[in-house]
Formats: C-alpha cells, structure tokens, sequence
C-alpha cells in the first residue's frame, strides 16, 4: 500500500509522518505517533472512546482517515496538561471519581471541553447532551455529569 | 484489508474514479469508514471531493440548497435552518453530527437515516452531475447509483407545517425506533390540505405513509378526525427487525406515535 504524506499539529507541536493510505487516525495517533490517550473502543462510532478536538469540533478518530487531516490543528486528552499540572475537567475526572477503569475517560474529556470551550457554565441537560455519544460500562454516567459540572464552576470561579 | 484513498478537487473527475469495482464514496466516513473497520470486503478504495462548494448551505426567496458534505451539526446551528434542526439533531452524538453529512445520510440503512426521512417529507431533490431528481426517486434507486451526490434542494417549510419526530429507548440519544417527519399544509380553519408523510425504520430506507396522507385531507387534526389515517399508518410498511425492536413492535408503535406528531 502507498505511503501518503501527512502534517498537522498535534497538541501544539508540528507532525510530519508517512503513513499508509486508508489508516484512521486513531491508528495513525497510537501505533504511529505514540499518542495512545484516544482509545480503540468500538471502531463503529458507537463508543466515543476515541473522541479527539479536530479544528475545534469533537469528532471520531476510528472513522477519521488521517490523511484528511492534513493541515488540521488536532487536540488529545494527552495535549490538555500544562507544565505537569493537571487541565480542570482531569483534576475534576479524578476528584470526583469519575474515572473507574479509565477506558471512557479520555474521550468523555474531549467531548466535555468542546462543550466548556463553547459553553463555559453549562446546564445539567447541556452536559448530557454533550456526552450522548459516549459510553461508560463503569461509572453511571453521574460522577462523570458532576465532574463536568465541577471543571465549569472551577473555571467561572478563577475567571471571576 | 488497507484502503486506498483518492482526492478529487472536482466531482466529474470522482465520479469517473467511483465506476471502479469495490471504490466507494468518503463523506464523513460515518457509513463508509465504519463498514470498512467492520471487515467489509467490498471496499478496497475510497474517493473524495475536496470542492468547498459541496460544504455550501444556501438560503434564498424560501429555497434551501444544501451541499452533499455539509454536516448534522452545520445544519443544526444555522439559524434559518430552525424548523430541520431538530432532524439533524437526531442524528448520533455531538461527534457524529460534526461528520455525518447531508449526502451520506441519503445512503444510511435503518435504523439510521433520520435526516432522509425529513428530506423525503419535505420533497427535496436531489442533485448529481448528470441533473437532479426527486428523493423518492432517489432512495428507490439508491443500491445502484454509482454518481457523486452533490447536493439536495427543498422548499424551506413554515415553521408550523413541518413536524418531525425520531424513538428511541436510550436518551437523549439513541437508534431509532422509529422517526417520522410531516410535511402538513393547512386552512386557516385547521382543515388539511395537503400532507407528506414519511417514516424511518418502517423498510430498508425511508418510505412515504401514502395512504394516511391520504385520509388526513379534509381533515382537521383532532383524535377522531385523524383516526382513519392512523388505522391507514401500517399500509405497505416492512418494519425492520434489529436489536432494539422488533418489526411487530414497530408497527404496533407507529400509529401511536404518528398520533402524537399529529396532535403535537
């Protein structure tokens, strides 16, 4: 199979690779690049597992071919801590017990802050809505709702 | 099996490439991406359009034209879009509705396709290099069609005329039980007109109630008005069976439901 080049950034720093065409991102990211924070769940979309920030939209990398994304600006939940400090919505995930076996995780993360980047003090149901497309086998799904709910009032609280 | 992707700037040059065996068409990836990690053999190559015209979403004199690649999302957000947002919403989760496009949703089996069951109520054309033709026609033919969908074109609906309605069991989100969407003109005494009705998950792909649109005219959307077409709901339906109901349940459920748009 042909290798097709591919740049985009990637959590802030430049990417270049050669990858074979047809692979999805979430290929290119884990056995190519290493970054393995979104997770192979279900390869159908059905999960969201594998959820990553894409030129600001939340989107499936399984379903992704990566060479669609050249010249993309693409956000993993591995890109969010700064300086060894943890983002908000990642300290709340742990605080709040929302992180059982940690396989939903990354990409719950991922579909909150598109939602908190766009709707800083959002509303229990806006939470839901945001999250529809993930799905957690551990949780219950509330401690994951109060810890979105938990990051926004962090982040109005330090903006006030 | 690896696949082979090939870019197109334009449609007739993708459209040529589409005639080879086992080449499919890449819009979101919702359908095509998703049966190829599935392990389905019958793609071995993909095409794609990169004209920013297929992503184009055009408002005019009560004419919408939607490109083929604009998403669940762009649609849900457009402010003169109000009336078919909440069919664009029905489609997935936010992730999906950020890819999941237009002219990809024409080609979604059920228990998917709740945004072609809108468009086949709103009697939208749809449009290929070689011309356009109505989406009834369209969605009958479907299986053979081997053109680039470039767009689709409908009649902006008034607010009050058109109702959609998607079931599902898991909220907010979920696979369709079924969906419906109603396309009701009306006197200004409330007496029927005119009415499109089509149904989601009532057959392989969208069809239209023909004959409750039928015994709605004349009337006025009352419960012992609309009873006939309710009774009418199930003619010529093939249900589909999947894991989230059964095609006895989907018809029990239908005039229930259609009940419930109609008097909403």
């Amino acid at each position: 199979m042909a290798k097709v080049p591919v740049q985009f950034t990637l959590n802030g720093s430049e990417k270049a690779e050669f990858i074979e065409s047809g692979t999805t991102l979430l290929h290119a990211l884990r056995d190519k690049i290493g970054d393995t924070s979104p997770k192979g769940g279900c390869h159908q979309g059905t999960c969201g597992a594998c959820s990553v920030i894409i030129d600001g939209e939340l989107r499936l990398s399984c379903l992704t071919l990566a060479e669609t994304c050249n010249g993309a600006d693409i956000t993993t939940t591995a890109g969010l801590a700064e300086g060894g400090v943890l983002h908000p919505l990642q300290r709340a995930f742990l605080d709040a017990f929302a992180t059982q076996c940690g396989f939903c995780t990354p990409g719950m993360i991922m579909a909150a802050k598109v939602l908190l980047d766009r709707t800083p003090n959002p509303s229990r149901e806006d939470v839901v809505e945001a999250l529809s497309g993930n799905i957690c086998r551990c949780t219950g799904y509330e401690p994951i709702i109060q810890a979105v709910l938990t990051a926004a009032r962090a982040n109005s609280q330090s903006a006030a | 099996m690896p696949l082979a992707l090939q870019t197109f700037s334009s449609v007739k040059d993708a459209n040529a490439a589409l005639q080879a065996a086992g080449t499919r068409y890449l819009g979101g990836g919702t359908l095509v991406v998703r049966a190829a990690n599935e392990g389905d053999g019958s793609v071995s190559s993909l095409v794609r359009v990169t004209d920013p015209g297929l992503s184009q979403i055009a408002v005019s004199d009560g004419k919408v034209r939607l490109g083929a690649s604009v998403t669940m999302a762009a649609i849900a957000r457009h402010a003169e879009l109000a009336a078919l947002a909440p069919a664009a919403r029905a489609v997935g989760g936010p992730a999906i509705r950020n890819m999941a496009t237009v002219g990809g949703n024409l080609f979604a089996s059920a228990p998917y396709g709740d945004f072609a069951v809108a468009l086949l109520a709103l009697d939208a054309t749809v449009a290929a290099e070689a011309g356009e033709m109505p989406v009834e026609t369209f969605l009958a033919s479907r299986d053979t069609s081997r053109a680039v969908v470039t767009a689709v074109g409908f009649s902006l609906p008034e607010a009050e005329s058109f109702r959609f309605l998607k079931v599902s069991r898991v909220k907010p989100k979920g696979v369709s039980v079924l969906s419906i969407a109603a396309l009701l003109q009306r006197t200004a005494d409330g007496t029927m007109t005119s009415a499109r009705i089509a149904l989601g998950c009532m057959a392989d792909r969208p069809i239209r109630a023909k004959a409750a649109e039928k015994a709605l005219l004349g009337c006025k959307l009352m419960p012992q008005e609309i009873a006939p077409a309710l009774a009418a709901a199930g003619e010529g339906i093939s249900p589909i069976t999947d894991p989230i109901a059964s095609a006895w349940y989907r018809a029990e459920v239908l005039p229930v439901h259609l009940g419930r748009l109609l008097l909403s």
